[in-house]
């Protein structure tokens, strides 16, 4: 059976299913007459969730091992068999006695009134599944541990999950829900996982092998070894094609468009630098701020911007200053609950509030520049009026970082980019953002997800009046869509300077660029623009492909 | 029963980080310690649940018990660790 979902990491790959169970365990409500050997069950069930979280330590990557760590920690918390010995006491099983334990910290967890305490909420349920798993001796929630290559079928993954995600063991990710922005699209094309999002129907297929095809979108269940092959076939083509994609971004006919990686961690940067691109179109700076009490000292900043730079040494990186808000809770920057979080006081607008998270992040980075040979160009998120964006040029020159730029997510910029940028150096048009701005539609919520296709054609007014806008002013796009290698070309018709996505997704798109000439780019922005619909502005710029490009995406 | 108050000296309070280091400092000690704030049930001070659950905040005053007479000692360093604030860089 063949599925239709969103590619949103490329490559192809079939091999054996792994369907993950997403069925929460609700306490079963039993009794037991015998209290010891109740709460024996419930210590052996805690102390194998703490060495299986454990377990995972040598295999995961850096940024995620404080979280396996602390959450292992919680699952040995003495106060948890105490709850639950009061309960057994009581005549609680010993699953009941557990969830009311882990319930009632929940419970004062949430009364407190902070966000980090009221987030550890989550992962005190996570230990209650894993635990509960155990003592029934269900299959554990979340991505069993794998022991043959195999591709993982899911309702969605938890960003937990998709952080312990094994490379050499996931052939691929296919989820039922979620979106080309969601956690699981991003993590995956950074990994460089072939991932398909939306494929509504394949949890239902169970099927026992499957095969996909993360730049189509293509699922098919159960495949027959001939259908598996022209999967991998089509693969190999890509791979083929891509080999022509080195060197600088340019078109047939020479005209340049940058091909930069987005990097969020220090691992992605060194992952980064060791890659074929010709620097970084969006550092965010947000992973240097988690889950902690106090913002990272100047120093603690300087060091690891300096890190980064280093690796891209001579390299040009346009950094991010912290994007954070409501929607992105940090415990030394919240401004209190909001009713509309990505509508609220976020990103600049955060900056100007706490000035001092602004300033300290601006010294580090100037301190970082003048160490090293990288290019550094510095822009601020969700920028709206030409004032913002002369107030963050000036602190940035101030600060002695002379490439000052800033963000265009919100449509009231991208209309307005002449004198948006009139005090600053550059732009890059973050497109997941602008398109939930511009339609109004949540990006979290996967059931509005065709409304922030990259191809509707609204989309593209908005990218080329900021182009035009800008009067030769470099704009670049960060967005999803940058990594997509046919938007790419509709991009580089609308006249745009860099395009910033995930590692993996840069060989593909520089091929495209090679393939085609700035005339055909044009013309294919022209037919979006002419398009009524998503569709058939993807299907009149197909209809301008290159012959070898669209073997490959059709 | 033995017992000792201590101010909360950390500028965030008694969770998240700070909490983390105290439950490692009383476990470290390996005396039986509990620990309270206010009108509050005294918790195990083994428990980072238990800790962060007492919500204390900077000035808060806490009052540590040990049921064991010898662990004097032990309740006055925990008590001098509660009174340095472990969050200044």
């Amino acid at each position: 059976m063949s599925l239709h979902g969103i590619g949103v990491s490329p490559g192809a790959a079939h091999g054996p299913a792994v369907l993950v169970h997403t069925t929460l365990i609700s306490p079963p409500g039993a009794r037991t007459s015998d209290p010891e050997g109740s709460l024996q069950q419930v210590v052996d069930a805690l102390e194998a969730v703490a060495l299986e979280l454990e377990s995972r330590l040598a295999t995961a990557p850096e940024a995620v091992r404080p979280v396996l760590e602390a959450t292992a920690m919680m699952a040995r918390d003495p106060g948890l068999v105490s709850g639950a010995e009061i309960h057994v006491a009581d005549g609680h099983g010993p699953v009941d006695a557990l969830h009311l334990a882990i319930e009632e910290y929940c419970g004062m967890l949430a009364s407190l009134g902070d966000s980090y305490l009221a987030e550890r909420q989550s992962d005190l349920r996570d230990i209650f599944q894993r635990a509960a798993a155990a003592m029934l001796g269900l299959p554990v929630p979340g991505i069993p541990s794998l022991r043959v290559p195999s591709v993982i079928i899911a309702h969605d993954l938890s960003p937990a999950d998709t952080a312990t995600l094994a490379r050499d063991l996931v052939l691929g990710i296919i989820t039922e829900a979620g979106g080309p922005t969601s956690h699981t699209a991003i993590i995956a094309a950074q990994l460089g996982i072939p991932a398909v999002v939306q494929a509504a129907g394949v949890l239902s297929a169970a099927p026992g092998r499957v095969g996909l095809d993360g730049s189509s979108g293509l699922v098919i269940t159960d495949p027959t070894p001939e259908a598996a092959e022209s999967l991998v076939a089509r693969d190999r083509a890509r791979i083929e094609l891509q080999a022509d994609g080195v060197g600088p971004g340019t078109t047939s006919d020479g005209h340049r468009v940058q091909v930069l990686a987005n990097i969020g961690t220090l691992d992605d940067a060194l992952l980064a630098a060791r890659a074929d691109v010709e620097g970084v179109g969006l550092f965010r700076t947000e992973f240097l701020f988690p889950d902690r009490e106090q913002p990272p000292s100047v120093a603690e900043q300087t060091e690891a911007y300096t890190r980064v730079f280093d690796a891209f040494a001579g390299r040009k990186v346009v950094v991010r200053t912290l994007d954070a808000g409501a929607d992105k809770p940090l415990a030394f920057a919240n401004l209190g609950e909001e009713a509309n979080p990505a509508l609220g006081v976020r990103g600049l607008r955060l900056h100007r509030e706490l000035r001092h998270l602004l300033d300290d992040q601006l010294e580090a980075l100037a301190a970082a520049r003048r160490s090293t040979s990288a290019d550094v160009w510095v822009m601020a998120p969700m920028v709206a009026t030409p004032s913002e964006a002369s107030w963050f040029a000036d602190l940035g020159r101030a600060a002695g970082l002379p490439t000052v730029g800033t963000m265009i997510e919100v449509p009231a910029a991208a209309l307005r980019s002449g004198q948006v940028l009139a005090d600053c150096d550059f732009a890059s048009i973050g497109t997941n953002d602008l398109s939930q701005y511009l339609f109004a539609a949540d990006r979290m919520d996967g059931r509005l997800a065709p409304l922030l296709s990259g191809w509707q054609p609204a989309l593209w007014s908005t990218i080329r009046a900021c182009v035009d806008g800008a009067d030769g002013k470099p704009v670049g796009i960060c967005g999803e869509i940058a990594g997509d290698p046919l938007l790419a070309l509709v991009a580089t018709g609308a006249g745009v300077s860099s395009l910033s996505m995930a590692t993996a997704r840069t060989g593909l798109v520089r091929a495209a660029l090679r393939r085609h000439d700035l005339a055909t780019c044009t013309a294919m922005l022209q037919a979006v623009l002419e398009s009524a619909s998503p569709e058939e502005a993807r299907h009149a710029v197909m209809a301008l492909v290159d012959k070898d490009l669209a073997a490959v995406l059709a | 029963m033995i017992t000792r108050t201590a101010t909360i000296a950390s500028s965030v309070g008694l969770h998240a980080r700070p909490a983390n280091l105290f439950v490692q400092e009383v476990a470290r000690l390996g005396v039986p310690v509990m620990i309270h704030t206010g009108g509050k049930k005294p918790v195990d001070a083994r428990s980072m649940l238990g800790v962060m659950t007492l919500g204390a905040k900077h000035g808060d005053i806490v009052t540590l018990t040990s049921e064991d007479a010898g662990a004097t000692e032990a309740l006055e360093s925990l008590a001098a660790f509660l009174e340095i604030d472990h969050d200044a860089a």
